[in-house]
């Protein structure tokens, strides 16, 4: 099967600092992913390199078997790459409906529409209110999302990459900063995302990697260090030592 | 559901249903022509300096574009408009439409190469192209009459009936028609799919880039647009004061129209409806008595404005409002 990503050999480095070194990475359709490792290790630039935020210096990244290695941000946003942000990157000043509105109508091509009235193709919005209700937002469809308890203005972030119906969804620690309470929440919604879509997702929580995850990779200093199910990962040594070990001792 | 009374296709449509107070700055408008007839005059440039902020604020307010060279393009539609007309071309009406192409293009131009950057750079930039365009302007005197000014601009009837007069009655009437016409195309843009798209740029750009935005093209067709809009108002001030100085394409200018904008309102569409008539008013009585002090207070009214009310004079009311309301 092709993988619907594929990185060979990606590289990239500030100056002298080696931040991705020679990523062999790959995700096959409905692949539920986690890339984990310690603080600094790479793991957000990796997926910066991957939507096309950063440019490698050396490597190749494939989507769904074509090279996009040259390819823009937009453009690999066109064959199917979605991501969330660490830290919430919305249109506060929108409401949640609007931000959803306008990836949906960007997926479909319709958002340079200049000689026509937002919301004149019904089809767009409707999809966008299901998608807010399917995450428990319709009550806050129409509030400005700054309004927002952080908890589910996380699951907006969620929300609006899935409006772009990925193939590839890249979520960067999609529970960062939700207090425990509503952490529940993010849990089911992730639980519930397409089966047909690949996810990768970082994350510190080892209780939800170890759930969600049915293949683990563990970056250490933009070096690949090992890749596996999640048994494998857990009785590493290695692993233990540069990582989980960190959190037992 | 019941968050959305009507549905949530209907909340997006709704906002954009015209409000019975839309109707206000052109029943002003409407009013002042009769109220103040020694004033037309003062009224149409009130009027063609309104289109030039409204063109400001749909780069500004919603694609959040700071510039301090608008004024390029009010100057080169000034420009373009005064040359024909001194040229022989003397039909107003097509002038307007030519200058607006002339000052479209020079945006479209310039836009494509400044708006790869972004912030303090950008900034750099408008400014470099209004410090260059107002040069050649200077130096290219043969054409442009320089330093003296673009003297001789004497134009035909609009549709061959109403003469350009000294008391500015032809003028503020075909100011106030351009002016409305160009507000119902910035109305029906902003809010257009693109308009919304531009409002997503401003409120985060990073997240317009990861659904797949082509943010520079955006930006670029806003920019060009604009462009042409503040063109066509250059325009009118050549041919309703027929003459074209080299103030239309000064920095002077460009600040001016900002600082109009901001005391407005920037975002609102209607922004430029209260700051520009409120600068000119102002202007217009203390620069007589007083030019030092007319200075004084702009600089006083620019502090107070941007510390205590970033909204301009609109969001002022809006928050009043809000208030009276709870």
């Amino acid at each position: 099967m092709t993988p619907a990503l594929e990185t060979v050999a990606l590289s990239k480095s500030f100056g002298a600092l080696p931040v991705a070194q020679a990523i062999d990475f790959a995700l096959v359709p409905g692949a539920r992913h986690a890339l984990i490792g310690p603080n600094g290790a790479g793991k957000t630039t990796f997926v910066n390199l991957i939507t096309g935020k950063l440019a490698p210096s050396a490597g190749a990244i494939r989507l769904g078997g074509v090279d996009v290695t040259r390819l823009g941000e937009a453009a690999r946003v066109k064959r199917g790459v979605a991501r969330t942000f660490q830290i919430n990157q919305l249109f506060r000043g929108l409401t949640t409906l609007e931000n959803v509105v306008l990836a949906v109508s960007e997926r479909e091509g319709r958002a340079g529409d200049l000689f026509r009235v937002a919301g004149s193709r019904p089809a767009l919005v409707e999809e966008a209110y299901a998608m807010l209700a399917g995450l428990g937002l319709a009550d806050d469809a129409l509030r400005p999302v700054r309004e927002l308890a952080y908890g589910r203005q996380r699951l907006v972030e969620i929300a609006i990459a899935l409006g772009l119906k990925p193939r590839v969804l890249l979520l960067d620690e999609p529970a960062a900063g939700v207090p425990a309470t509503e952490s529940r929440v993010i849990l089911d919604a992730i639980a519930a995302l397409p089966a047909d879509i690949a996810v990768l997702i970082i994350e510190h929580d080892m209780d939800l990697v170890f759930r969600f995850a049915r293949e683990i990779t563990v970056l250490v200093q933009g070096a690949v260090l090992t890749q596996g199910p999640p048994e494998a990962i857990r009785a590493d040594a290695r692993v233990r030592e540069v990582y989980l070990g960190e959190r037992d001792g | 559901m019941n968050a959305a009374a009507g549905g949530p296709v209907a909340a997006i449509v709704r906002q954009h249903r015209l409000r019975w107070w839309e109707a206000l700055p052109w029943a002003a408008i409407v009013a002042a022509y009769f109220l103040f007839p020694d004033h037309r005059a003062l009224g149409a440039q009130i009027l063609f300096m309104t289109l030039f902020a409204l063109s400001l604020d749909l780069i500004l307010g919603y694609g959040g574009i700071v510039t301090l060279g608008h004024a390029a393009f009010f100057g080169v539609g000034a420009y373009a408009a005064g040359l024909l007309a001194v040229h022989g071309w003397r039909e107003p009406i097509t002038g307007l439409l030519v200058a607006g192409v002339a000052a479209g293009i020079v945006g479209l131009v310039s836009g494509l190469v400044i708006l790869r950057t972004r912030g303090i750079t950008l900034l750099m930039l408008t400014l470099a192209v209004v410090f260059m365009l107002e040069e050649i302007a200077n130096k290219a005197s043969s054409i442009t009459g320089g330093a003296d000014g673009l003297q001789g601009v004497r134009l035909d009837p609009v549709l061959g009936t109403w003469r350009f007069d000294i008391f500015g009655r032809t003028a503020y009437v075909y100011c106030a028609i351009v002016l409305f016409v160009l507000w119902l195309f910035a109305r029906r843009l902003v809010h257009s799919p693109f308009g919304r798209s531009l409002t997503g740029i401003r409120e985060n750009v990073q997240r317009m880039h990861a659904i797949g935005s082509p943010v520079h093209r955006r930006l670029v067709t806003v920019y060009a647009i604009a462009a042409a809009i503040a063109g066509v108002a250059g325009a009118l001030q050549a041919q309703t004061t027929q003459f074209v100085g080299l103030n239309a394409i000064s920095f002077e200018r460009s600040g001016e129209v900002l600082i109009m904008l901001v005391f407005g309102g920037a975002g609102r569409l209607y922004g430029a409806f209260v700051g520009a008539p409120a600068y000119m008013l102002a202007q217009d009585s203390l620069a007589k008595t007083d030019p030092v002090y007319w200075f004084f207070w702009l600089g006083l009214l620019l502090v107070c404005v941007v510390l205590f009310a970033r909204g301009g004079l609109l969001g002022l009311l809006d928050a009043a409002l809000r208030r009276l309301r709870r």
